[in-house]
């Protein structure tokens, strides 16, 4: 049997590369690759927490579903921006996006 | 130790280290790839849990769909960041900081919290669990807001990213 704490500890590990990777990244397609990474970890939280504590729910489980669909759309709508904005700029450097900053 | 522990340990080592890779990765194609690997870990972890379903799903949507959009739009802008010259910005050990101080908090909260170590329950109605997920969707007293709430985000999404993405002057 393996240890709720395992995937927990996993998943942290997960979420904490991933939120590296969206610190760290210049590339901005880089970036939404660490948030696709953080979006996996919390869905393997929402699993395993549905399955040790409470297996004869549903809710993890519908949780899970829209996470998955949420994700879906920001990854459609982040990479539609970041090829409007190159092909605008010829730049997907997240510095370089600096057109609304104040 | 037992076979799944087993399992649980090297699937769990090969996909961090595939998310590492991901992140540090100096080409964008690489790291796409990688994401692909460390998303099918994820998947069998999903197995592991006894969730099919959602393995299913995970391959289906972020390996056959999000992980190649994200080839489609490396591939796209390829030629702004070639492979030389730094992939992440200065300040790159204040991220890498943050992170780690994050892991270690969890992991402490993690080691003194008493749930951890609930004991694997056994599931009931092994057959009937997929079709009563697929009903608490659609039914009324259930889930059946945020699942409308999530269609009319994806359609959303898909409009706004036609509109964002496509070519004005044609």
């Amino acid at each position: 049997m393996i240890p709720l704490s395992w995937y927990l500890i996993f998943a942290a590990a997960l979420f904490c590369i991933g939120l590296y990777g969206v610190l760290a990244r210049k590339n901005a397609i880089g970036i939404l690759m660490g948030i696709e990474l953080m979006l996996n970890s919390v869905n393997v939280n929402l699993i395993a927490f549905w399955r040790y504590r409470a297996p004869n729910g549903i809710a993890g489980q519908a949780f899970a579903i829209i996470v998955f669909a949420v994700a879906a759309a920001e990854v459609a709508v982040g990479l539609a921006l970041i090829i409007s904005i190159y092909r605008r700029r010829s730049s997907v450097v997240a510095d370089e996006m600096n057109l609304m900053k104040w | 130790m037992t076979a799944e522990q087993i399992i649980f340990l090297i699937v769990a080592v090969v996909t961090l280290v595939a998310a590492l890779s991901v992140v540090i990765s100096r080409n964008l194609i690489h790291s796409a790839l990688w994401l692909i690997l460390t998303l099918f870990g994820v998947a069998i972890f999903y197995v592991l849990l006894e969730a099919g379903f959602f393995a299913v799903i995970q391959v289906i949507v972020y390996i056959g769909a999000i992980a190649i959009l994200f080839i489609f739009a490396a591939m796209l802008t390829r030629r702004v960041m070639q492979d030389t010259g730094p992939q992440s910005n200065t300040n790159w050990w204040i991220g890498a900081l943050i992170a780690l101080f994050l892991l270690a908090g969890i992991v402490f909260i993690l080691l003194s919290w008493r749930g951890s170590t609930t004991p694997l329950a056994e599931l009931e109605n092994q057959s009937g669990r997929l079709s009563q997920l697929g009903l608490s969707l659609v039914s009324p007293d259930q889930y059946v807001l945020p699942f409308e709430l999530a269609s009319v985000l994806l359609v959303a999404g898909m409009i706004g990213a036609i509109f964002v993405a496509g070519d004005k002057k044609q």
